[in-house]
């Protein structure tokens, strides 16, 4: 009997020829990433269990990276940053993504942001490894055809002693989407089709994987948007096969050799979902769940305070692209913040152009708010000075990845999750607003 | 492992998710730091919606509800650990919940903080906080002494041994899978 993917990943992980779901296994680790808000207690169980003067099994497979509570005034979130830099000076971790200079993020060469982007931007994301992260969103860089899940603190803390872990095999939904993508369609109208579908607990314990001629067609950053929001139905992890975009992509940022993997014709699934995308609209998930699904257009009566577009799952080159589509030569009618993921993402925009103008052109052409320094900003919340937090019980569209309450700060502030394109729509007009309108 | 935890319960609906459970302004609180890790405790459950009521009264460190009731998908979101650490910082004992999200589960187990039982049929709704109830570890039953009825729970499994050992570490040492020293 054939495996699938995810399963050829895991046996091989496992040194062994063949796994099923729910099996127990001990999995080699390629890599460990981890940030400033998990980092010191990954580091703290790491020193109690291993002792103080213990090394870490990999100094070149653990990657560092402060991305959340950067720009704040925040002692213990700087403090936090600080542990990170000596653990990693005293343990030659290899990539350690550092900041040191708060005041003018782009003084830090080596300051990445929001870590899931900037694993992939680094030539981490690789075919056929397992990455393990502290953080739920690392199943986004299963759009490279890698095992990749989030993990909490003592986990994290085992592997970076051992370099192993004991996981359960999942079974894998397969999702077919097939058909041409409709130009107001994104990747984050599909993921919030498909979770709206399943719910938010829809694929606990198992793998989503994504497939189908639509699927082929999607730049990396799109599949990365898909794959970033597995979590958000309860996946242990989202994949997309591997194949020629996917090897350009990382052959054109590792030299590290890597064996991908494909899904047998045999594999078995633990369910098979179809979806014609030609068939498909702009959607939104409504307060306060990332399944709360709606379309676009049938909440144009929803006011809306401000609009916010950033985060792993909204903040990429791409990301703002589509929404420089919407806004170029309009105006904005609501505060309007942008929050590139990383710092490349943040050089595009001031050198990548769409019809003539940068993106950043565009955006204060709109009357949108500068773009901020990159991190993960207003997307969790965070300190109560983050840029963009909610602290008022006001409405935003924003193209984050939750919106359980008080996920964005305010406990009663109402999250609309949508599309970037859906985003600057909504902007443009003050209320949820399907882009077809500014489609023509 | 204790045989029987008795206390009064918490009830909680569906979906409560980490930022329910520790607001990510407080996850600058390192939990392998025995001073941060009891202010995260005192921060529990601090996301909830008005409707809930307070978890800790102000002023206080822990709860006074060692059992949290609750329904399905509980601890989805974030996998940060500080969701189940702050949950025992604050004396929580246990979770009843329908369902979990698959990391604070795994969260749960490998941290030892509490016990995350899964409740046979759906008792969020029937039951109310404040109530007295009684886990029984030796028979898989939850005792509603208020409501004066028995209720079945599904079997703990692999992770009660985990759990009672103190979490993923302390049972690798108890069980020879790592070394003790």
């Amino acid at each position: 009997m054939g495996m699938t993917l995810t399963e050829k990943i895991l046996a091989r992980a496992a040194g062994r020829s063949v796994v099923e779901p729910g099996e127990n296994i001990w999995v080699e680790v390629d890599l460990l990433m981890t940030h400033d808000v998990c980092g010191p207690g990954t580091i703290g169980v790491f020193k109690r269990e291993f002792g103080a003067n213990a090394k870490v099994w990999d100094p070149e497979k653990i990657v560092l990276i402060p991305d959340h509570y950067i720009f704040t005034a925040d002692e213990r979130a700087n403090r936090n940053v600080d542990i990170l830099r000596e653990f990693a000076q005293e343990q030659g971790i290899k990539y350690f993504y550092d900041i040191t200079d708060r005041g003018n993020f782009k003084a830090n060469p080596d300051y990445k942001g929001v870590c899931h982007i900037a694993l992939a931007q680094e030539g981490h994301t690789r075919p056929g490894e397992v990455l393990f992260g502290t953080d739920s969103h690392t199943c986004n860089a299963g759009a490279f055809g890698q095992f990749a899940t989030g993990i909490g603190n003592t986990d994290a803390g085992f592997i970076m002693g051992t370099g192993k872990l004991l996981i359960k095999v999942p079974a894998t939904m397969r999702f077919v989407l097939n058909g041409k993508m409709p130009d107001y369609l994104l990747a984050k109208d599909l993921i919030l089709q498909i979770i709206g579908d399943i719910g938010v607990a829809g694929a606990t314990y198992r793998t989503m994987e994504f497939a189908g001629e639509t699927i082929e067609q999607l730049t990396m950053e799109e599949r990365m948007t898909l794959c970033n929001m597995a979590i958000e139905a309860g996946g242990k992890n989202g994949v997309v096969a591997p194949d020629a975009t996917t090897f350009e992509y990382v052959r054109a940022r590792t030299s590290k050799p890597f064996e991908a993997v494909y899904t047998d014709a045999d594999a078995q699934f633990y369910s098979d979902r179809c979806y014609d995308v030609s068939e498909l609209e702009p959607v939104v998930a409504k307060p306060h769940s990332p399944d709360n699904r709606a379309l676009a257009r049938e909440c144009q009566d929803v006011k809306v305070d401000r609009v916010y577009i950033g985060s792993c799952t909204g903040g990429k080159t791409e990301d703002f692209i589509h929404a420089a589509r919407i806004l170029k030569g309009r105006r904005v009618k609501v505060p309007t913040y942008l929050v590139p993921a990383t710092q490349k993402v943040y050089e595009d925009l001031f050198t990548q152009k769409y019809d003539g103008q940068t993106l950043s052109e565009i955006f204060l052409g709109a009357g949108c708010i500068e773009p901020a320094a990159p991190s993960c900003a207003a997307c969790l919340g965070g300190p109560k000075d983050t840029f963009g937090r909610m602290n008022e019980p006001e409405v935003c569209v924003s193209t984050t990845n939750r919106n359980f309450p008080g996920r964005m700060g305010e406990k009663t502030a109402q999250i609309y999750l949508a599309s970037p394109c859906t985003a600057a729509a909504s902007a443009l007009t003050g209320y949820i607003t399907d882009p077809r309108e500014y489609l023509a | 492992m204790s045989a029987l935890i008795r206390g009064t319960i918490f009830v909680l609906d569906d979906n409560i998710d980490t930022d329910q459970i520790i607001p990510a302004e407080y996850l600058t609180l390192v939990p392998s730091r025995s001073d941060e890790y009891r202010k995260l405790g005192s921060y529990a459950l601090a996301g909830l919606p008005e409707r809930y009521g307070r978890f800790i009264a102000p002023g206080e460190m822990t709860t006074l509800y060692p059992i949290i009731v609750a329904g399905e998908n509980f601890g989805c979101g974030s996998s940060r650990e500080h969701a189940p650490i702050a949950l025992g910082a604050a004396g929580v004992k246990a979770v009843v919940a329908q369902s979990y999200a698959r990391i604070f589960f795994r969260n749960c187990a490998a941290t030892g903080e509490l016990y995350p039982w899964e409740s046979q049929n759906r008792l969020c709704d029937e039951f109310k906080t404040g109530q007295e109830v009684s886990l029984d570890f030796a028979h898989n039953q939850l005792v509603n002494h208020t409501l004066n009825q028995v209720y079945e729970l599904k079997p703990l499994g692999e992770v009660g041994p985990v759990i009672d050992a103190g979490g993923l570490f302390a049972y690798a040492r108890q069980t020879g899978m790592i070394s003790r020293s």
